[in-house]
């Protein structure tokens, strides 16, 4: 264990592991809670535009790949706004534009696709120092306003039009969040790669949302989970001698599916209330009344029979049937 | 506006805290509203009532400035929509939808009402905290504020964001259907947590299907149809010329169905 702190390289592939997996997470949870979960794929696609212009012109990749990405994810933020993105197919043709462009950069740079793939699939273990520094400043930037400003942040996500109400200026709100989403993925192309970033942003809060309740609690469980399969697999790629993207990946991967039964024990203890809506048309149409027949039993909470909200009444589920009470004898609903 | 001046002006009609001047509204090219004039007074509780389509909500959202209007003009406590900035004196309760509330706890929802009156990267003060926790009391829900959204009733989940929008003390309360979905008993519940409000002064514009059990507590009613008001006036006038039609026969349809009056029309 003390071992690989010993090399300097690893100190700094440890560190810059753990900046990501405390980012990216993060932002990703606002992500998800507006429902674009497979945004920061997208933007790992522009980013690569980014890398294949640094290769071209020979300077610093994350510098190049962090200001081409910015661009991309506010013209795919604005067209959204606009309502231009209709269908997907703007974002699309953004996204495999930026990978196309950043292939044939590449490839003109004289690089290939060689040159690429320590982007795509992250290369921790080459992470220099001037590289490390500059994660840092990135992940502060990032962190500062994904946590300074979580109660705006998270009224933006989850009820947009009430936010507007409050008058919180939500599309520059909007835009901070794609931003933020696109300089983490930047941030995170050196440790997990471009292409499984938008895993790291996703996966953890995933899993988090079943392990703990509420949007606060979410967001600090995503980032301890991040932060846990980032170093976990930083360290474990080092004895299994793996890729450490890879392997971060899987790891977080096998946390959301532990997180699975636990939430459905987590559940079951909380007896969740199933609401069924009362199926009631327009034109005042009454269901049908039917009797259940012979009915000795008579249902009360805590009976043994589940029961379920239904409508303005309760209905106990007693073999296969749905009973409610009704005046001296009980209904089939 | 000061409560003092308030007062100054009770001689006349109490001056309106919303008003809208011959508002046209378009959605995808197609006029949905037309030449709305109406407003609510100061501490008067209106009804917005029309059919599905009828263009309620839509009016709502553009009130509140939620969709641009093609033509007219909206004014909110006498300042034109556009350079509106106090909307701390405002409560909107939108239709209810749990998508993106969900996963979060109602003591969160219900803090996120407090962003008017809160400066980005300053934390909850302890007045923010006391807001959200007087305003669950408000509506009887003080023991779930740690639920989860996903885990409350229609009713429930209803009646949080009526909290929600509680948390400023607005003067004037916005609610688009609050009783849709919501069983009768639990209508009878925000008929009662709104009736308080009403009598403690706030002006209300409240969206309704069929006035059911918040009848009772609405001053005044708007009837909209196909996008243009066809009734502004008290709920007595609106029964009234209900029965004058059907015992005349002048008009082929009455202005709104009875049931809207008496709750018979449910959703």
């Amino acid at each position: 264990m003390i071992e690989i702190l010993t090399y300097p390289f690893m100190q700094r592939a440890l560190v810059a592991a753990l900046l990501t997996g405390l980012i990216a997470p993060a932002i990703g949870t606002y992500i998800v809670q507006r429902r674009l979960s497979l945004l920061g794929d997208g933007l790992g696609h522009v980013a690569i535009a980014g890398v294949g212009l640094a290769l071209l012109t020979g300077s610093a990749p994350i510098p190049a790949a962090v200001v081409v990405c910015v661009v991309g994810a506010v013209i795919v933020e604005v067209l959204r706004q606009q309502g231009k993105a209709t269908g997907d197919v703007g974002l699309a043709i953004l996204f495999y534009g930026g990978l196309a462009a950043g292939v044939l950069m590449s490839g003109i740079a004289g690089g290939g696709t060689g040159a690429l793939s320590q982007y795509l699939f992250g290369s921790l273990t080459t992470v220099t120092g001037s590289d490390l520094a500059l994660i840092a400043i990135l992940a502060v930037l990032v962190l500062v306003p994904a946590l300074g400003l979580a109660p705006q942040l998270f009224a933006v996500c989850a009820d947009e039009e009430f936010a507007r109400v409050q008058g919180l200026k939500v599309r520059l709100y909007n835009v901070m969040i794609v931003v933020l989403a696109a300089i983490t993925v930047t941030l995170a192309m050196r440790t997990v790669g471009l292409l499984l970033v938008s895993a790291l942003m996703v996966v953890p809060v995933a899993a988090a949302k079943n392990l703990v309740r509420g949007f606060y609690s979410t967001l600090v469980c995503a980032m301890v989970v991040g932060v846990l399969v980032a170093v976990g697999g930083a360290t474990g790629s080092f004895y299994a001698d793996a890729a450490p993207g890879a392997l971060i990946v899987v790891l977080a991967i096998a946390v959301f599916a532990l997180s699975w039964p636990i939430s459905i024990l987590m559940s079951r203890r909380r007896t969740v209330a199933l609401v069924l809506p009362e199926l009631v048309d327009d034109d005042d149409m009454d269901a049908p009344h039917i009797t259940a027949e012979d009915h000795p039993h008579r249902h009360v909470e805590g009976c043994g029979h589940p029961s379920v909200q239904h409508g303005d009444h309760t209905d106990f589920i007693h073999q296969g049937h749905r009973h409610a009470q009704h005046a001296d004898h009980y209904d089939e609903h | 506006m000061r409560l003092a001046d308030r007062h100054a002006t009770a001689e006349g009609p109490p001056e309106p805290v919303l008003a809208a001047e011959d508002l046209s509204v378009e959605l995808g090219g197609l006029p949905v509203l037309r030449g709305i004039t109406m407003s609510v007074r100061c501490g008067e509780a209106v009804a917005l009532l029309g059919g599905n389509g009828s263009g309620k909500s839509t009016l709502v959202r553009a009130l509140l400035g939620l969709i641009p209007a093609q033509r007219g003009s909206v004014e909110l406590f006498g300042t034109p929509l556009r350079s509106f900035r106090q909307w701390s004196k405002v409560g909107y309760v939108p239709q209810r939808s749990t998508g993106g509330l969900a996963g979060a706890k109602v003591k969160e929802v219900v803090a996120s009402g407090r962003l008017a009156h809160r400066k980005p990267f300053v934390p909850a003060s302890a007045k923010d905290r006391q807001a959200v926790s007087d305003a669950l009391r408000a509506v009887g829900l003080q023991d779930r504020a740690d639920a989860e959204m996903a885990h409350l009733s229609g009713g429930q989940q209803q009646r949080v964001l009526i909290a929600r929008a509680l948390t400023n003390a607005p003067q004037l309360l916005v609610l688009d259907e609050p009783t849709a979905g919501v069983d009768r008993e639990h209508q009878q519940v925000l008929a009662t947590v709104l009736a308080e409000l009403v009598q403690g002064g706030t002006s209300v514009l409240v969206v309704l299907h069929d006035l059911g059990p918040l009848g009772g507590l609405i001053d005044r009613a708007v009837v909209l149809r196909e996008g243009r008001v066809v009734h502004d006036g008290d709920l007595g006038e609106l029964v009234a010329a209900h029965h004058n039609h059907h015992g005349h026969h002048e008009v082929e349809e009455p202005v709104l169905d009875l049931g809207f009056l008496d709750g018979t029309v449910e959703r």
